[in-house]
């Protein structure tokens, strides 16, 4: 009957708060307790190295380019040995919004996300980050790739010298 | 003390009640009849009749008045349609009682001068109160309230929702 | 003169007392609201402040005296400064009739454990709390905003509808104590309290109190998601914790009203008088909290037509049949 559906809907849900009153609460009390964030979480980024210990960064402003706060920016440079890199990148963690488009550009995985999210700060100018701070003595994400084994000619190897590569051809003959 | 108290209470609320007819504000002059009627009430309380005082409170100041407050507030009255000043035609009806009040205040004082004939004082408790009510004027106090019943029963036939008729029929 | 400033300093001491435990009370009952919904929704409510947040009440007093006193610029000034004053006093004062033990013999002479024991005593709360609705409402009206206005006419309009039903639902008490005042009405309910005897005239009281003291589910005059915060928009800084101490000191007196009236004040078995009246004041508050942590709001229409169609008539009809019961059992004079 319609009565009793309603007098059962206005009563139990009595029951069923007092039974949660005496539950444990599932809140994770942040400062004291913290989650185990999962393996591909969004945080602030990192500038990753190579599996040669150098920066992976080549300074493209793809990222940049990307960002749709316009948050990275970066002055690009070039090595005697035809390397490139940043002379300097700054991130603006004020304005980031942490979308990720910026690892998504990135062509030679140098900029990833990291799961640090404790960037609280009371001052705005503490929160522009430099390559000092960004760069991190690891891989990242896919610590095996090194983008100068498969591409940037000569650059650490010499040409043809990479395991995936073929000799060069050489053009002043024809002999095979 | 009784007598000190008593003329406080009757100065706040005769102030009250001027401040209330002269405000310009709806909602100031409601705030100020409640304080006359809270004056009021408390006057009563000091003649002896606890239950009246509680009733004059209940009623007055806590009933009537909110609907009062109510209905003023959901006109919603800008500051430019609050009452303009009183003319001399509003003006005249409120000196001629004012006027019988003075009359009548000297002619009580002509004939008692010392203020004998005041109010003898009884105490009223609730219970003879009641008793007074329903046995005394039990007949008076139904009438009223069959009054009241009919004034509710035409206020409700009046303010029924019509059904919706023909067009040519409603005009 | 001796004997007259002792009895005045036994007064003063009492009144003391009664103040300090009530709004004590008030800002705990704060904290155990917070603490119980929460718990409720599996959180675990402020535990910040001191152990557990104990000492929370006290951080929400330093920081709403802190806070700055925000007049609106189209306010009207006077009322809006009066009106978080009344709401809160309204609530203070009607505790004065409220007995909270039996009569103390202490030097020799007798103190009543009640501010004032009036023989009207039911009538002075009933007006009180009719006049309770002012703070609410010229609040809202001062503010001179519209979500204040709606919050404040929805107050008005809910609080006249359900005091016609409180009032009528306390009349078979009154039928069966033979009396106004709240001394007697606990006295007469030392056998078996009136909630057993008359547990209809119960219920609707307690609804209709939870109406009068806003709370869920009949909140409407705040109704956040509709009308921000009601009448107490634009009230900020320690006018809006007058509000907020008068609506729990209202939770207060409203439970020690509801268990002089209905749960036999003071009386019961065993532990002394006092504690029994603290617990019962206490339970009802809890059984207040469980309510907000369990019900949805209602609709406006809702609430008006359960307070005229179903209370109301309720009510009539329970005053009826207990007079008539009265009568055969020829319990009338």
């Amino acid at each position: 009957m319609n009565l009793w559906r309603d007098i059962k809907g206005t009563f139990q849900p009595f029951w069923i708060t007092l039974r949660y009153l005496f539950k444990r609460p599932v809140t994770i009390s942040y400062p004291e307790q913290k989650r185990t964030l999962p393996p591909r979480y969004r945080a602030r980024m990192i500038l990753t190295r190579d599996p040669d210990g150098e920066e992976r960064c080549v300074a493209c402003h793809l990222c940049s380019a990307a960002c749709p706060v316009d948050c990275i920016s970066m002055q690009a440079a070039e090595r005697a040995d035809g390397r490139r890199h940043a002379a300097w990148f700054r991130i603006n963690f004020a304005r980031c919004i942490y979308c990720g488009l910026c690892a998504e550009a990135c062509p030679t995985l140098a900029i990833q996300m990291s799961s640090e999210y404790e960037l609280g700060n009371r001052d705005l100018l503490k929160l522009v980050w430099e390559k000092e701070d960004l760069l991190v003595d690891h891989g990242g994400k896919d610590p095996d790739y090194h983008f100068y084994r498969h591409t940037g000619i000569g650059v650490v190897a010499p040409r043809g010298g990479n395991n995936d590569e073929l000799p060069p051809v050489d053009i002043k003959t024809n002999l095979p | 003390m009784a007598s000190l108290l008593f003329y406080l209470l009757a100065a706040t609320a005769l102030l009250a009640t001027l401040l209330c007819i002269t405000r310009r504000s709806p909602v100031h002059a409601v705030i100020f009849l409640i304080n006359a009627f809270f004056a009021l009430a408390l006057m009563f309380y000091l003649l002896g009749a606890p239950l009246i005082a509680a009733w004059e409170v209940i009623v007055y100041a806590g009933a009537i008045m909110v609907l009062f407050l109510f209905v003023i507030m959901t006109l919603e009255l800008s500051p430019e349609s609050q009452r303009p000043a009183l003319s001399r035609r509003q003006w005249a009806p409120a000196l001629l009682l004012f006027l019988l009040l003075l009359i009548s205040a000297g002619l009580i004082l002509t004939f008692d001068p010392a203020g004998q004939a005041g109010v003898p004082f009884f105490y009223a408790s609730p219970r003879s109160f009641g008793a007074a009510l329903f046995n005394r004027y039990g007949l008076a106090v139904e009438i009223v309230s069959f009054q009241l019943l009919f004034a509710a029963a035409g206020a409700y036939y009046l303010g029924r929702r019509r059904k919706a008729r023909q067009p040519e029929e409603s005009s | 003169m001796n004997d007259l400033l002792l009895t005045g300093l036994l007064m003063l001491i009492k009144l003391g007392m009664i103040l300090a435990v009530l709004l004590t009370m008030a800002a705990y009952l704060v904290l155990a609201e917070r603490k119980l919904l929460a718990r409720m929704q599996r959180r675990y409510g402020p535990n910040r402040v001191g152990f557990g947040g104990m000492l929370q009440p006290l951080a929400d007093l330093i920081k709403l005296l802190t806070k700055e006193d925000f007049l609106p610029a189209q306010a009207d000034k006077w009322l809006f400064l009066l009106a978080p004053g009344l709401a809160a006093v309204t609530a203070l004062l009607a505790f004065a009739v409220v007995p909270f033990a039996p009569p103390l013999e202490l030097f020799g002479r007798q103190l009543p454990m009640v501010v004032c024991d009036l023989n009207v005593g039911i009538l002075y709360f009933f007006g009180l709390s009719s006049l309770a609705v002012y703070g609410v409402a010229l609040g809202g009206w001062a503010s001179n905003s519209k979500y204040a206005l709606l919050g404040a006419l929805r107050a008005m309009g809910q609080m006249l509808s359900y005091e016609l039903a409180m009032g009528l639902s306390i009349v078979p008490v009154i039928l069966m104590a033979r009396s106004f005042s709240l001394t007697e009405i606990v006295q007469a309910q030392a056998s078996l309290p009136f909630a057993l005897t008359n547990p209809l005239a119960f219920g609707i009281f307690f609804i209709a109190a939870l109406a009068e003291s806003k709370r869920t589910p009949f909140d409407l005059p705040e109704a956040e998601n509709e009308l921000v915060a009601g009448f107490h928009t634009e009230y900020s800084g320690m006018r809006f914790g007058l509000f907020f101490v008068g609506e729990y000191l209202n939770l207060v007196v409203l439970g020690a009203i509801i268990t002089s009236l209905f749960l036999g004040g003071w009386h019961g078995p065993l532990l002394p008088p006092i504690i029994w009246f603290l617990g019962k004041v206490l339970a009802v508050a809890f059984v207040f909290i469980w309510i907000r942590g369990t019900l949805p709001r209602l609709r406006y229409d809702q609430l008006m037509a359960f307070g005229w169609k179903a209370l109301l008539p309720l009510a009539l009809v329970n005053l009826l049949a207990t007079g008539g019961i009265l009568l055969w059992l020829g319990g009338a004079s």
